[in-house]
C-alpha cells in the first residue's frame, strides 16, 4: 500500500493542478484582431476618421476623442467649473452655471445628441444632459464651448435626455424622479408618492438659425421613472419614445419594490398632436421658476435670465397624445432603428430583447386594441404592437444601436459583451466580450437615420485590470470594435474621464472645416475690452477697480499698478490681442482664490481679485506663449486701507530711482 | 517709311502687354512666405502695387522679437507712386499700339526695362533696411545676423524659412517685359533681312 500512496497521491495533485489551470478562461489579451494595431495607428501629423464625443457622467464635462486613434483631443467644460479655463470662475462665465437654485458648480452629465438635419448628423451643435439639477447644454461645434444652458423646472433627474427629432425641432427632456409639481406644495408626506408625485417629459425648441433653446411646452404624466428615449424618424417622424419603470409607483427600496411588475412602459408621445392642441391654445401655464443661460461669441459674456412660466398639456386629458407601450421588465434603453420602424427596448431584467413596430402600433391605435388604462394612459396590447423578441439575447441588455445594413448591436451589463442581432429576423449574429460590464456603447450616427457605421465603441462600467493599476480609483475604459465585417473585431482600449454614459460620433469632416481658429478683436463688443494698447488703463470707482489690460506676445500693459488698497474690488479684464491661431495667454494672480483665466486670441475675460493683505503682488501668464513666455509677468502694489499712494499703471517706464550698475560703481 | 510702322504681330504683342499691365494694377506683385516650425501653414506677405497683404499683422507680431521695425502700407511711398507708374506704362503702351511707331516702341521697352531695375533695387533696398535697421534693445540678439529676406529664392532666417517669390503680377509685370523684347527684336530680325 504504501507503495501506492506516492503515486496516486501525485495524480491527485496533478488533476487538481490541471483542474486549476484548465478552468481558468482564456486571455482576454488574445481577443484583439491580429491587424488591429494597423487599424488604430493614426500616423504622427495624420488625422483621425471621426470625432466621438462622449459624456463625462459625474465629472459633468464632454471630452472628444479621435476615432480610431482613441486620443483624447479636448475636454469641453461643461455643467462643471474648470479652473484651467476659468470657467465658471472667470465673471464672463459665473451665470453660466446659474439656476434657480443659484449657482451650481457641478452636475452628473449622461447623454449627448449631436444635431440633426433629415435625420441624420450635420455637426452644428451638440446636446447635454444634466442630470441632477436638471438642464440641457448646447455646445457649438465651431468653437467646442458650451454655448447654452436652459434649466428643466417640474424635473428632478433629467435622465432621458437630450434626445432630439430629427430635423432638431426638439430636444427632450424626461425625468428621472416623480415628484411633486413646482407650483403645487411640495411639503407632503414621502408615501403619498401615487397621489401627489408626477412625471413630466419636456419639449424644448430648438431655433434652426442660431441654435437657442426654448421650453416649448411640458406633458404631465402619471408618477413613474423616466429612464431613457429616442425620436420617431422618417414615418415615425412626429413620436417620441420613452422608456420608463417603477409603474409599481414605488417612493422606497426601488430595487424590490419597482422590479414586481412583469411589464413596465414605452410611452409613445405624439408631440406633432401635443403641437396642435398647443395651437388651440389649451395648454396650461404654470407658474415655474428656470434659468436660461446664454454666452455670447461677440460679448464674450454669458447673461443668465430666470423665466417663470411654462406650458403644461395634462395627458390624462388628451385621450390621442400618449400612448403606453406594455415593455418587459424595467426597460432602460429605448432605440429606434434607421428606418424609423422598429423601436427596441432594453428590459434591463428580461431574457430577451422586445422590438416593437411602428406600423403595429399605428394600427393598434386605430383599431382601440387597447388593455386598459394606466393612470389614464391608454395601455396598447403588447401582442398588437411587437413585432417580435429577440430570444436568448444574453444577460442585463442596456443599450442598442444599429448600423446601415440592418443589424442591431445591444450592450449586455451582467454578461460583459456586445450582442449583434439581425432587426427583421431577430436572430442573433455575433457576440463580443467586453472588459467588463458595458453601459452604453455607440455605433458612429448610430441612432440616426444614416449610420455611418464601421466602428462601435463600448463604454465600460469596470475596469479592473485593463491598465496599470492605479490605486484603489480607476479611469473607466472604452472599447473600439471593427463592425464592417460580419464578426465584430476588438481593436482598441482606451481610458475615458469621468463616467461615460452615451456618445455621440460624426465623420471629421463634417465638423472640422467649420472650426474656428481665433475670435475676430475687431469684432470683440466685450463692455470690458481694452482695444489696444494705447487704451490700456485703470479706474477707481469707489472700492471698486478697473483693470482694462491687454496681453501680447510678451507682455501685459500695464505691468506695473500701484494704489490698490485692502478691502479693494479688482476686476482685471484682460483682452489677448493676439489674433493668431492657438496663441492664448493665461493671467494668474498670487492669492487669488478662484481661478487662472485662458483668454483666447480676440477675447476679453474678467477675474474678480479681492487682495487682503498688503503688499506687492506678482501675476504672470500661465501658457508658455513664446520663447519669452517667462517674461511675461507683471507687480500689483497693494497698499493698507486708506493709503493715499496714487491710482498708477505703466508699461516700460523707467524710474528716476532706477540706479544703474554701471553708474553704481 | 513702311518700316516705321510696327508689324501686325508686333502690335498684337504690345496690346497684349498693355492688358498684362492693367491687370498688373489689381493683383499681388511679389509674395513672401515664411515657414516655422509653429507656423506648419505659413505666414504669407503679399505685396500688391497698393499695399501690403496677408499675415502682416502677425509677421509684425513676432518681427518684434528680434526688433525689426513693424511693416505698414502708409511708410511706403511706393505704395502711393506704384500704382501710377503702372498705370502709366500700361497707358504708354497703349498709346504705342495706337501710334503704331517702331521708334515709339524702342523708347517704351527701355524705359520698362529701366522701370523694372529700378523697382527690384527699391524692393532690395528696403528688404535690405528693414533686415538690418534692427532695435538695439531687441530681446532676441544673434551677434552678426541680419534679417534680410532673399530678393528671389530662399533663405534661412532663424527658425524661419523664408521664400520669396513673384506673384501673380510680378510674372505679369516680367511677361509683359518679354512680349516687349520680342517686338523689339522683331524689329532688328526684320531690319537685318532688309540689309541683307
Amino acid at each position: 500500500m504504501k507503495r501506492m500512496i506516492i503515486p496516486v497521491l501525485s495524480l491527485t495533485t496533478a488533476i487538481f493542478l490541471l483542474g486549476i489551470t484548465g478552468c481558468k478562461p482564456k486571455n482576454a489579451g488574445s481577443a484583439a484582431a491580429g491587424d488591429a494595431a494597423s487599424r488604430v495607428y493614426v500616423a504622427p501629423g495624420k488625422y483621425d476618421e471621426v470625432y466621438n464625443f462622449v459624456s463625462g457622467g459625474f465629472s459633468g464635462q464632454v471630452t472628444v476623442y479621435g476615432l480610431p486613434s482613441g486620443r483624447l483631443l479636448r475636454t469641453i467644460p461643461v455643467f462643471s467649473n474648470d479652473p484651467q479655463t476659468g470657467w465658471g470662475y472667470s465673471e464672463n462665465t459665473i451665470p453660466m452655471l446659474n439656476t434657480s437654485h443659484g449657482f451650481i458648480p457641478w452636475d452628473d452629465q449622461h447623454h449627448l445628441e449631436i444635431s440633426q438635419t433629415n435625420g441624420e448628423t450635420d455637426g452644428r451643435w451638440l446636446f447635454a444632459n444634466a442630470n441632477n439639477t436638471p438642464r440641457i447644454a448646447r455646445i457649438d461645434l465651431t468653437t467646442f464651448r458650451t454655448a447654452e444652458i436652459i434649466e428643466i423646472p417640474n424635473s428632478a433627474g433629467n435622465h432621458s435626455s437630450p434626445f432630439i427629432t430629427e430635423n432638431t425641432e426638439y430636444v427632450v427632456a424626461g425625468t428621472r424622479f416623480s415628484v411633486p409639481m413646482d407650483n403645487d406644495n411640495g411639503d407632503v408626506p414621502i408615501d403619498t408618492y401615487k397621489k401627489n408625485f408626477k412625471g413630466t417629459v419636456s419639449f424644448i425648441s430648438v431655433d434652426p438659425n442660431d441654435g437657442k433653446m426654448d421650453i416649448a411646452f411640458q406633458i404631465l404624466l402619471p408618477g413613474v421613472n423616466f429612464d431613457l428615449s429616442h425620436a420617431g424618424k422618417g414615418p415615425s417622424h412626429g413620436w417620441f419614445f420613452f422608456s420608463c419603470y417603477n409603474s409599481e409607483q414605488a417612493h422606497t427600496l426601488l430595487e424590490v419594490n419597482a422590479s414586481k411588475r412583469d411589464k413596465d412602459f414605452i410611452m409613445a408621445v405624439n408631440w406633432k398632436k401635443a403641437e396642435e392642441y398647443l395651437k388651440q391654445g389649451r395648454g396650461q401655464k404654470q407658474k415655474v421658476k428656470y434659468a436660461h443661460n446664454v454666452y455670447s461669441d461677440e460679448t464674450h459674456q454669458a447673461t443668465s435670465t430666470i423665466k417663470d412660466e411654462v406650458v403644461v398639456l395634462d395627458a390624462t386629458q388628451f385621450p390621442d397624445l400618449v400612448y403606453a407601450m406594455p415593455c418587459p421588465k424595467s426597460p432602460h434603453g429605448c432605440d429606434v432603428d434607421p428606418t424609423g420602424e422598429y423601436i427596441v427596448g432594453s428590459g434591463k431584467l428580461a431574457a430577451l430583447i422586445p422590438v416593437f413596430s411602428y406600423t403595429k402600433m399605428m394600427k393598434a391605435i386605430e383599431n382601440k386594441d387597447f388593455d386598459g388604462d394606466y393612470d389614464g394612459i391608454p395601455v396598447l396590447k403588447y401582442e398588437s404592437v411587437l413585432h417580435g423578441e429577440v430570444e436568448k439575447p444574453g444577460l442585463g441588455p442596456l443599450h442598442t444601436e444599429f448600423d446601415a445594413h440592418g443589424n442591431a448591436y445591444t450592450s449586455m451589463f451582467l454578461s460583459s459583451e456586445v450582442v449583434k442581432w439581425s432587426i427583421k429576423d431577430l436572430k442573433v449574429l455575433d457576440r463580443a466580450p467586453t472588459y467588463y460590464s458595458t453601459g452604453h456603447l455607440m455605433v458612429v450616427g448610430g441612432d440616426s437615420k444614416k449610420p455611418y457605421g464601421k466602428y462601435l465603441v463600448a463604454y465600460n462600467k469596470i475596469t479592473k485590470d485593463r491598465y496599470l493599476p492605479t490605486g484603489p480609483e480607476l479611469n473607466q475604459t472604452a472599447q473600439l470594435f471593427d463592425i464592417t465585417g460580419d464578426k465584430m473585431k476588438l481593436l482598441l482600449d482606451f481610458p475615458t474621464a469621468g463616467e461615460p454614459h452615451y456618445a455621440q460620433a460624426i465623420p471629421a469632416d463634417k465638423v472640422a472645416p467649420k472650426s474656428l481658429k481665433i475670435y475676430d478683436l475687431m469684432k470683440n463688443k466685450n463692455p470690458f475690452v481694452t482695444m489696444g494698447e494705447k487704451e490700456a488703463r485703470v479706474e477707481r470707482k469707489g472700492n471698486r477697480v478697473d483693470i482694462y489690460m491687454t496681453m501680447i506676445r510678451s507682455h501685459f500693459n500695464p505691468d506695473n499698478i500701484e494704489g490698490i488698497r485692502v478691502g479693494d474690488e479688482v476686476y482685471f479684464h484682460v483682452t489677448n490681442l493676439e489674433q493668431d491661431w492657438d496663441l492664448p495667454h493665461g493671467f494668474a494672480i498670487k492669492g487669488a482664490n478662484n481661478a487662472e483665466l485662458l483668454v483666447m486670441p480676440g477675447e476679453t475675460q474678467t477675474l474678480k481679485w479681492v487682495p487682503e493683505v498688503s503688499t506687492v503682488y506678482p501675476f504672470y501668464c500661465t501658457d508658455f506663449c513664446s520663447a519669452l513666455h517667462q517674461e511675461m509677468q507683471g507687480y500689483i502694489r497693494v497698499s493698507p486701507k486708506g493709503s493715499n499712494v496714487p491710482l498708477t499703471w505703466s508699461l516700460d517706464k523707467k524710474s528716476d530711482a532706477t540706479v544703474e550698475p554701471d553708474a553704481a560703481q | 517709311m513702311k518700316t516705321e510702322r510696327l508689324s501686325g504681330l508686333q502690335r498684337i504683342l504690345v496690346a497684349i502687354s498693355a492688358l498684362m499691365l492693367i491687370i498688373v494694377l489689381v493683383v499681388p506683385l511679389w509674395k513672401i512666405l515664411l515657414y516655422a516650425p509653429q507656423y506648419p501653414e505659413g505666414l504669407t506677405l503679399k505685396m500688391y502695387p497698393h499695399k501690403l497683404g496677408g499675415d502682416v499683422e502677425i509677421v509684425n507680431g513676432l518681427n518684434h522679437y528680434i526688433g525689426m521695425k513693424t511693416l505698414h502700407t502708409e511708410d511706403f511711398i511706393e505704395f502711393t507712386v506704384l500704382p501710377y507708374l503702372i498705370g502709366l506704362f500700361a497707358l504708354f503702351t497703349l498709346v504705342v499700339f495706337l501710334v503704331n511707331k517702331r521708334k515709339w516702341l524702342n523708347v517704351l521697352f527701355y524705359s520698362f526695362l529701366a522701370f523694372g531695375v529700378i523697382a527690384m533695387a527699391d524692393f532690395y533696398r528696403w528688404e535690405y533696411d528693414y533686415g538690418h535697421d534692427l532695435d538695439p534693445s531687441a530681446p532676441i540678439q544673434v551677434p552678426g545676423m541680419s534679417y534680410t529676406p532673399p530678393l528671389i529664392g530662399y533663405k534661412e532666417l532663424l527658425n524661419f524659412q523664408a521664400y520669396s517669390w513673384p506673384d501673380a503680377g510680378g510674372l505679369l509685370f516680367f511677361g509683359a517685359g518679354i512680349l516687349l523684347l520680342i517686338a523689339v527684336v522683331l524689329t532688328r530680325l526684320e531690319k537685318r533681312k532688309l540689309s541683307v
